[in-house]
């Protein structure tokens, strides 16, 4: 049956009108309620440009964009609310803390700051992402760490605290991407399949073990090493600090690490005419 | 056993009673097929024929000949196909070459004419009188509103009309080829004359080498799946931004710079670490639909100030409706490349079968955005084997707005079509990042060449334009009255929308 709109009933969506800010201090205060992206993400970067080092959106329902392309070391926001897709993508310094759960495409192309959800968050988390930290709380969803990357001082790192779908760290060319798989909501493997697959740099490190059908081809799995602890344990505690878990029972369980067998998994692959 | 199956495809012949002994020859060759022992001794199997050698001999004693070594005649069969197998049956391996589409499928631009006046209608002189070629590249208002210019004409009124279009000289802008695939000498030419002509070039999806920052105002930097080198400084620093879905030498798969080509340089404009593989996976992991894409499209805006983005896709078998749903996501232009586009690498198969030709894409689109009433939310870039300033005026009267050109930009860089380009042993120092062949290419030289180049193309259009008797490039788009297509079936004629000569 073909539906038509009723229209008698009101529509109801974004207003693309200037939203209110409060100002204390170096602090602005935006009600994102029922405001556009466009006119929200305008007004964060309005206040930046007036002085702000701190935004605080309030009411935030599903608004993308927050934070892109926004650079700045000092700079801040606080998210209250359900944030939208590609937040933080292409940021660069900043810090965002989210209180509530972020969608898909956090921390896209990112390149530097930190990203601090404490719930959970959606899909293709970290696509391309080539510095900073993104911690979330809670489960993720499928193609997380794809194609994440370093170069010479920006070296990413990922920590989430729940479980994980298909795909975790596909195409990963460099940095650090953990997994918990502690608060979870969910029941089942700790991550999906395809775990590593086409992976070429960075390590993957995932707290208990995985399963063969879950791994790709193209990743190695060992026991973590003493040295790898090593490695691993300053992130966990940035990451503990930020979410507020207890470091000692975050490493009471052995940890898995995954790791590249080439730097060049296709090089064999052609035959040069 | 022998070593392999497969005999030189040429001969070095070398007249060694006019040869100087000079050694140039070994010099010149990137690809190590001469050794020198008194006199220079060519091993045929390495020559390529890119003619390097025979360009740089003092003593013009150097031939390369096809080799005439009979195979037994089958049209069916061909040398190619026999090579082709006997090579996988040595190696195992997909066959990667370089460069477009060599197969002889039918060129449709061959098969089309264009107009003139005569008689009824004047043409015009563009020697004598003016002929504009200015072209703008993106979104165009659905109603432009106009005031008085208090003299007596008038002008667009502020706010109402082109904003956000970036404003060409001449409607050829430079396609996308990646720093990495070429050297930052071909990228220095590109942008010098890029910025000369008022025109673009591209980036490719390699990054912005630091270099090319002056000129940024005249190129446009590409984001493609795998994200090399982009960070809000690169968006900002652009005139536009384009989004690479697909190109046309590749349809639907990725990309694999290999690790050896990745020294410092290509490292720090990428932003990757040295010597591993830069791989672009087949699709962006965060675009599986229309919806996805215009999330990205509105992302590049908010990160960019809302500059110009536009989406260049491979033309396949479902262009019309696929460019339908990226004008309606958002893009600024649609750049359509037709299957016999450039590639500094892609699997022959793939090359060779996969895609359709442009002059159907751009037709097809220029229609379907038509008749869906959305042609002027964007522009149509038309690329994939663009030869002459012929196929220039051919394209814009099948629909495009602007045509980019690549193969042809290495062609007035001293390439030859040798197909190397995969092996990075240029040895015109094209795609190549050897620094002994790179600095064959003197920025300064390659960029007049280019202007050199595009203004002789831009006259043509010009002298093409006066004998049709219209005096702006905006009068020949889309004008398919313009074109006749000679020796073409009843069914390519109505898709193309053009009448067959005589009627």
């Amino acid at each position: 049956m073909k539906q038509v709109m009723d229209p008698t009933v009101p529509q109801v969506g974004y207003l693309k009108i200037e939203p209110p800010v409060a100002r204390e201090g170096d602090t602005a205060t935006i009600d994102a309620k029922n405001i556009y992206y466009r006119q929200l993400n305008e007004a964060v970067r309005r206040a930046y440009a007036d002085g702000a080092k701190k935004v605080v959106l309030e009411n935030v329902n599903g608004q993308r964009y927050i934070g892109n392309g926004i650079t700045g070391k000092d700079l801040k926001i606080e998210v209250r609310g359900t944030a939208g897709n590609d937040m933080a993508m292409f940021m660069n310094g900043p810090t965002v803390e989210v209180f509530g759960n972020a969608q898909d495409g956090v921390s896209n192309t990112m390149n530097a700051g930190t990203v601090i959800v404490h719930g959970d968050a959606g899909d293709v988390l970290g696509y391309g992402m080539r510095g900073g930290r993104v911690f979330i709380k809670g489960d993720v969803g499928y193609r997380v760490g794809i194609h994440m990357k370093a170069y010479e001082g920006l070296v990413p790192a990922m920590v989430c605290g729940g479980k994980a779908r298909d795909f975790f760290g596909e195409y990963m060319a460099g940095g650090m991407l953990v997994l918990l798989g502690m608060n979870s909501q969910f029941e089942g493997p700790l991550v999906g399949g395809y775990l590593g697959t086409g992976m070429h740099g960075g390590v993957i490190y995932v707290r208990g073990e995985v399963e063969p059908w879950q791994t790709g081809k193209e990743v190695g799995v060992f026991e973590a090493s003493a040295e790898d602890m090593a490695e691993l344990k300053p992130v966990l505690e940035e990451y503990c600090a930020a979410q507020g878990m207890d470091l000692a029972e975050v490493l009471s369980v052995p940890f898995t690490k995954l790791v590249p067998v080439s730097h060049r998994p296709y090089g064999k692959l052609y035959a040069y005419t | 056993m022998p070593q392999t199956l497969i005999q030189p495809e040429f001969k070095v012949d070398i007249d060694y009673d006019k040869c100087h002994k000079c050694g140039r020859c070994v010099q010149q060759c990137g690809w190590g097929v001469y050794a020198f022992n008194e006199r220079p001794l060519p091993d045929d199997a390495k020559c390529r024929a890119c003619h390097r050698c025979v360009t740089y001999c003092p003593a013009h004693c150097i031939t390369i000949k096809k080799n005439d070594l009979a195979m037994k005649t089958n049209d069916n069969w061909s040398d190619a196909a026999r090579k082709s197998i006997w090579k996988q049956a040595e190696t195992g391996g997909v066959l990667l070459t370089g460069m477009g589409n060599d197969k002889p499928y039918q060129s449709i631009f061959d098969h089309l004419v264009l107009d003139a006046c005569q008689v009824t209608n004047p043409s015009i002189d563009p020697l004598r009188e003016p002929m504009e070629l200015r072209t703008y590249l993106g979104r165009k208002p659905d109603s432009v509103s106009v005031e008085s210019d208090g003299d007596g004409g008038y002008r667009l009124a502020e706010g109402a009309g082109m904003t956000n279009n970036v404003e060409l000289a001449t409607p050829i802008i430079f396609s996308p080829m990646s720093y990495g695939s070429v050297s930052l000498n071909v990228h220095k030419s590109l942008a010098m004359a890029a910025t000369r002509l008022g025109t673009l070039m591209n980036t490719g999806e390699g990054g912005l080498h630091a270099d090319l920052y002056p000129y940024a105002g005249n190129v446009i930097v590409q984001v493609a799946s795998g994200r090399f080198g982009v960070d809000p400084e690169y968006l900002n620093r652009g005139a536009a931004i384009e989004i690479k879905v697909g190109q046309g030498a590749k349809p639907g798969i990725g990309g694999h710079l290999p690790g050896e080509k990745i020294d410092r340089q290509v490292s720090s404009t990428r932003m990757i670490p040295q010597g591993t593989d830069a791989i672009s996976p087949a699709p962006h992991h965060d675009i599986y639909s229309i919806e996805d894409l215009r999330q990205l499209i509105y992302s590049l805006k908010e990160a960019s100030g809302y500059k110009p983005v536009g989406v260049k896709i491979a033309a396949v078998h479902n262009v019309a409706a696929i460019a339908s749903g990226i004008v309606r996501a958002g893009a600024d232009y649609v750049y359509l490349d037709g299957f016999r586009g450039g590639t500094g690498a892609a699997p022959q198969v793939i090359r060779d079968n996969i895609g359709i030709p442009v002059e159907i894409a751009v037709a097809v689109v220029d229609q379907r955005l038509r008749d869906e009433g959305i042609r002027n939310q964007a522009s149509i870039i038309a690329a994939g084997s663009i030869r002459s300033s012929a196929d220039v005026a051919k394209a814009i009267a099948l629909g495009a707005d602007v045509v980019a050109i690549g193969s042809a930009t290495l062609m007035a860089l001293g390439c030859h079509m040798c197909q190397g380009c995969h092996t990075g042993c240029c040895s015109w120092g094209l795609t190549t990042q050897k620094p002994e062949l790179t600095r064959r290419v003197d920025p300064e030289w390659g960029a007049e060449r280019l202007v050199n180049l595009v203004s002789a193309w831009s006259h043509e259009v010009q002298e093409i334009l006066g004998a049709l008797g219209v005096n702006a490039v905006e009068s020949l788009r889309g004008s398919r009255e313009r074109l006749r297509a000679i020796g073409l079936d009843e069914q390519t004629c109505r898709i193309l929308g053009v009448k067959p000569a005589g009627m």
